[in-house]
């Protein structure tokens, strides 16, 4: 928080060390995508540099709202969204084979995002309700359940394996904060154990593909192996230093796949080698660290889940789609937010720091004087 | 389940401990991100970026040029002709552009061609040249290269391929290129080489055996290109290095006379040069044009070929095995001496000999005659007599000593040495006593002798030279000292005096001596029984015919040179061998003549070698031709 009598307070009051470390972030990105273009503002980094832009403005002028506000819109805001996932399901658009989308004219909307953030609130409000003593009963779990179980199904056939991935992890982080028993969660790791082999059974043809690769890479190196292959060796060749900017064979020669979305931090590493890097992972991990800070200090028992729900979100964005890309865990589909070109994963990530700069900044009208 | 009863102080705790777990596990899993980029990058970089690189860099292959042969005087054996080639980079195919039909009305292919290409194409992998067609001319090249620009990925380019200026008459010499099959492919550890289009390895003869001297290192143009294959760049070329040249001690114009003046016979000619062991004749006829071989042989020639009763396509100097007739006896008489025979020794021949119960008979009453007229006559009563009164062993030993029978070092593959029998031989292969008939059928080079062209030329050199010359086909290289033979000299010095009277005095080959001022030859014919009839000499059926054989040196005085001879159903030897070999040894000393000579027998014989050839071709290509 920066003061100054020249500076008007209310953007005084703005957590710039957070928007800077952002803009940081995605300012690298547009480089990033800049030079996978081959050196051009088209066909990405232009238009990601606008979405970029209004998402931020967006997220900024959320941190006005009151956190009463935030509370009275999660339930409807909940239950819109299942509402259109229901509606994708029965009228969604069909692109690359999964029913990802609704077609409202100019704009594909794409309600799994939406339920990133909503399941966080969702459940922060749910446990703020429930007193602490009911909270180790079964009557204040079943409806959490209920509540991450409904959207997570709905996601999966859609299918779409990486937003339900994503959706269930942060409804198990609140629960896990809330104080959920142990057990809850250790029990589905056990049952995971036992039922992968038959939750493998029915699992999409493409998406098993995936997880066989993923366990033996070099079984089809020119299939579905190629593009982690092709993303590690992006990597490995860059090398501590990089190839140097625009200089990345692997991207420009077209050899790694979807290296201006998914993969694009193979794109960047690739460059800007083991440095840059460590330098974006850093970059990350403090807009983590200051999400959870804001639970750490908040008042309420809502902004504390809530927080530390949303920040879980972009720690699984980032965490899961660097593993994927790195090579440890199969490639399920998960961008890398701010960073990747495209919308949808730009919008989810500005909502949650939209909605944590607004708990954030209740937090200090709360506690200080001013 | 028991409820607990929890206060909001303790789910604080709770709430403080969970978090603390999470920020740790989240700083684990950064911690763990961070490691494995590092791995990546750092550990294992060099290999990630080796790999990088392989993407990137293709190479489109440049075959090497394969060397030359040249002859003794470097003068060209088997050289490189340019040619055009049309390949295509499957790589660099627009995929949705079909070129292939294009191509094939631009080079007139035909149907099996179009589907070669197309199954080639399918299978294709990387920047693996297809080949669409080879040799084409220069105006299909020329149409092909104006359309370049529209035929992405389609290559025109200038190739070499093998050119033997001699043709046939250097056939079973340098043998033959062609591509490479899977079998040989798979003996060379799938040397990716061998797959390029236009790339021709030895298949037979010198071009086989002298393949590592000739093929030389490939090259290639280096290319960058992004993963659908489309050139970004072009890097530095990988220069190609071309195979060496090979030199032979073979004399070019005198293995093309020899072939030219066989006509149409059957038969081998062998020179040497009696003071080295140069080979300078390696000729074999018939013979395949190995033009026609590089460039893949057509059906209908291979047809005609394979057909043919005088098999061209046998190399008979190094597998043609022959019973030697008369022309062992030379080499039989030294071995008589050196066992003490008296060369004035006198055998009466009433015209035959009864061994056992068996009357051999001789080719003419001879009366009696010495070891000197014996040869000059070739009388075989002498042979057989004085075969009867020596050892066996000791004879066939000396007869394989000079060179029948006996195997040489040379870089021809696929030889047979065939066969000088002797008693001990003959126990351990028929497991019987050797028989008076056994010496009377070797001393007349008959029964189980065998010997190949080559060996006709090692032994009269040997005998004329008196050293144990061993052949040679390559210049260079380091020079043994040649042994003296292990023999008298003044009992070679018989045996040449005899096989001079062969020619010049009352002997068999008198026809065939040397029109040349003071140089004579000196020789022995040889008729080799192709089956045992009574009646010898000419018959009607060309393949019933005995063979004829010839073996000389000249002068006869200074040896310098030596030749062997056989001609394949040739009837004596001295009517159809011996002429082949004076006008052979002719063009050694005196070109000019020796062309002189052949003239008027290649107009007889209806134009030379090659007019022939081609009207043989262009003949039974019209017979397979399938009457409309």
């Amino acid at each position: 928080m920066i003061t100054s009598a020249i500076i008007p307070r209310p953007l005084a009051r703005l957590p710039w060390r957070l928007i800077l470390l952002v803009a940081a972030i995605g300012l690298a990105g547009l480089i990033v995508l800049y030079s996978a273009a081959g050196g051009s503002m088209r066909p990405w980094a232009l238009k990601q540099g606008m979405i970029f832009f209004v998402f931020l403005s967006i997220a900024i002028s959320m941190s006005w709202m009151k956190e009463s506000t935030i509370k009275a819109l999660t339930f409807p805001v909940y239950g819109a969204t299942l509402v259109m996932l229901i509606g994708v399901e029965m009228l969604g658009f069909v692109g690359k084979g999964a029913q990802r989308w609704l077609d409202l004219g100019p704009i594909r909307l794409q309600p799994s995002e939406f339920m990133k953030p909503a399941i966080v609130l969702t459940l922060a409000r749910f446990y703020e309700l429930v007193p602490a003593g009911e909270i180790r009963r079964w009557r204040a779990m079943w409806p959490a359940f209920a509540l991450l179980g409904v959207p997570a199904i709905l996601i999966l056939v859609q299918p779409d394996l990486g937003t339900c991935i994503m959706v269930v992890l942060c409804g198990v982080t609140v629960m896990f904060l809330a104080g959920l028993p142990w057990w809850i969660f250790a029990a589905p790791v056990a049952a995971v154990g036992v039922a992968a082999p038959i939750v493998y059974q029915f699992l999409h043809g493409y998406q098993r593909k995936r997880i066989d690769t993923f366990l033996d890479p070099e079984s089809d190196p020119l299939g579905s192996g190629y593009h982690i292959a092709q993303s590690k060796i992006a990597i490995g060749s860059g090398g501590i230093w990089g190839k140097g900017y625009l200089h990345g064979s692997q991207s420009h020669l077209d050899y790694l796949p979807e290296g201006h979305t998914d993969f694009v931090f193979a794109t960047m590493a690739e460059e800007w080698g083991l440095v840059g890097a460590v330098l974006l992972i850093f970059a990350f991990a403090m807009v983590i660290r200051w999400g959870m800070k804001v639970s750490m200090n908040a008042k309420t028992r809502f902004a504390q889940l809530a927080a530390a729900g949303l920040s879980a979100a972009i720690f699984f964005y980032v965490s899961i789609n660097l593993m994927m890309v790195t090579g440890m865990a199969p490639v399920v589909g998960v961008p890398l937010p701010l960073v990747s070109y495209g919308g949808s994963a730009v919008m989810t990530v500005m909502l949650c720091l939209g909605l944590l700069m607004a708990l954030e900044r209740q937090q200090r009208s709360g506690s200080s004087l001013q | 389940m028991k409820p607990i009863r929890l206060t909001n102080t303790h789910q604080s705790l709770t709430f403080s401990r969970r978090m603390l777990l999470l920020g740790g596990a989240q700083a684990a899993v950064g911690g763990l991100l961070i490691g494995r980029v590092g791995w990546l990058a750092v550990a294992q970089n060099e290999k990630y970026q080796l790999l990088s690189e392989n993407n990137r860099v293709q190479l489109i292959p440049v075959p090497p040029r394969r060397g030359w042969i040249i002859d003794r005087n470097g003068k060209p054996i088997a050289i490189n002709r340019a040619s055009f080639r049309v390949d295509i980079i499957p790589q660099q195919l627009e995929k949705t552009r079909d070129v292939v039909p294009e191509l094939a009305q631009l080079l007139a292919l035909n149907e099996d061609d179009v589907e070669r290409v197309r199954r080639e194409l399918a299978e294709s992998r990387g920047f693996k040249p297809v080949q669409v067609a080879e040799n084409v001319t220069y105006d299909q090249y020329a149409a092909v290269t104006v359309r370049l620009p529209e035929l992405p990925g389609v290559q025109a380019t200038r190739g070499f391929s093998r050119f033997y200026p001699d043709g046939p008459a250097v056939a079973h010499l340098v043998g033959y290129v062609g591509s490479a099959n899977a079998k040989e492919y798979d003996a060379e550890d799938k040397n990716p080489l061998l797959l390029i289009p236009g790339f021709k390895i030895g298949k037979q003869g010198l071009e086989k055996s002298l393949e590592p001297y000739l093929r030389g290192t490939p090259g290639g143009q280096r290319v960058e290109v992004t993963a659908r294959g489309k050139l970004v760049k072009e890097l530095d070329p990988k220069p190609d290095r071309s195979g060496q040249t090979v030199q032979l001690t073979i004399d070019e114009g005198l293995q093309q006379y020899a072939a030219r003046r066989m006509g149409d016979q059957s038969g081998a000619l062998v020179a040497m040069d009696v003071t080295s062991g140069d080979m300078l004749a390696f000729v074999s006829m018939p013979a395949f044009d190995p033009n026609s071989f590089s460039e893949g042989i057509g059906r209908t020639e291979w047809k005609m070929l394979s057909q043919d009763d005088h098999i061209p396509l046998l190399n008979k100097v190094a597998q043609g095995l022959y019973p030697s007739g008369s022309t062992i006896k030379p080499a039989m008489a030294l071995a008589f001496l050196k066992q003490g025979v008296d060369p004035k020794r006198r055998v009466h021949c009433p015209g035959g000999l009864r061994i056992g119960n068996r009357f051999f008979s001789c080719d003419a009453v001879h009366g009696s005659v010495d070891m000197h007229q014996a040869i000059e006559k070739s009388c075989n009563t002498y042979f057989w007599a004085t075969g009867l009164i020596t050892d066996p062993e000791q004879t066939t030993e000396m007869v394989n000593y000079l060179g029948y029978g006996q195997e040489f070092d040379l870089p021809i593959p696929s030889q047979r040495f065939g066969t000088m029998p002797s008693p001990k031989w003959l126990m351990k292969k028929y497991k019987r006593e050797w028989q008076g008939y056994d010496s009377a059928n070797t001393s007349i080079g008959q029964g189980y002798v065998l010997v190949n062209p080559l060996q006709l030329a090692v032994m009269p050199a040997r005998l004329a030279s008196g050293k144990l010359l061993q052949p040679r086909l390559l210049m260079g290289g380091r020079r043994k000292p040649i042994a003296p033979v292990d023999a008298d000299p003044e009992h070679l010095e018989i045996i040449r005096k005899a096989m001079a009277a062969v020619v010049n005095g009352s002997g068999t080959a008198v026809a065939s001596k040397l029109p040349l001022d003071g140089v004579q030859m000196a020789g022995k014919t040889g008729t080799a029984q192709v089956y045992r009839l009574i009646s010898r000499g000419h018959q009607g059926n060309w393949n019933l015919r005995d063979h004829a054989l010839f073996i000389a040196f000249a002068p006869a005085d200074k040896p310098r040179y030596a030749i062997g001879c056989i001609i394949e159903h040739g009837g004596f030897g001295a009517s159809a061998a011996a002429p082949i070999v004076r006008d052979s040894m002719t063009y050694l000393f005196d070109k000019q003549k020796a062309w002189a000579a052949l003239e008027p027998l290649e107009k007889q014989w209806g134009g030379s070698l090659a007019e022939r050839n081609a009207r043989q071709l262009a003949a039974f290509k019209a017979a397979a031709r399938p009457t409309a």
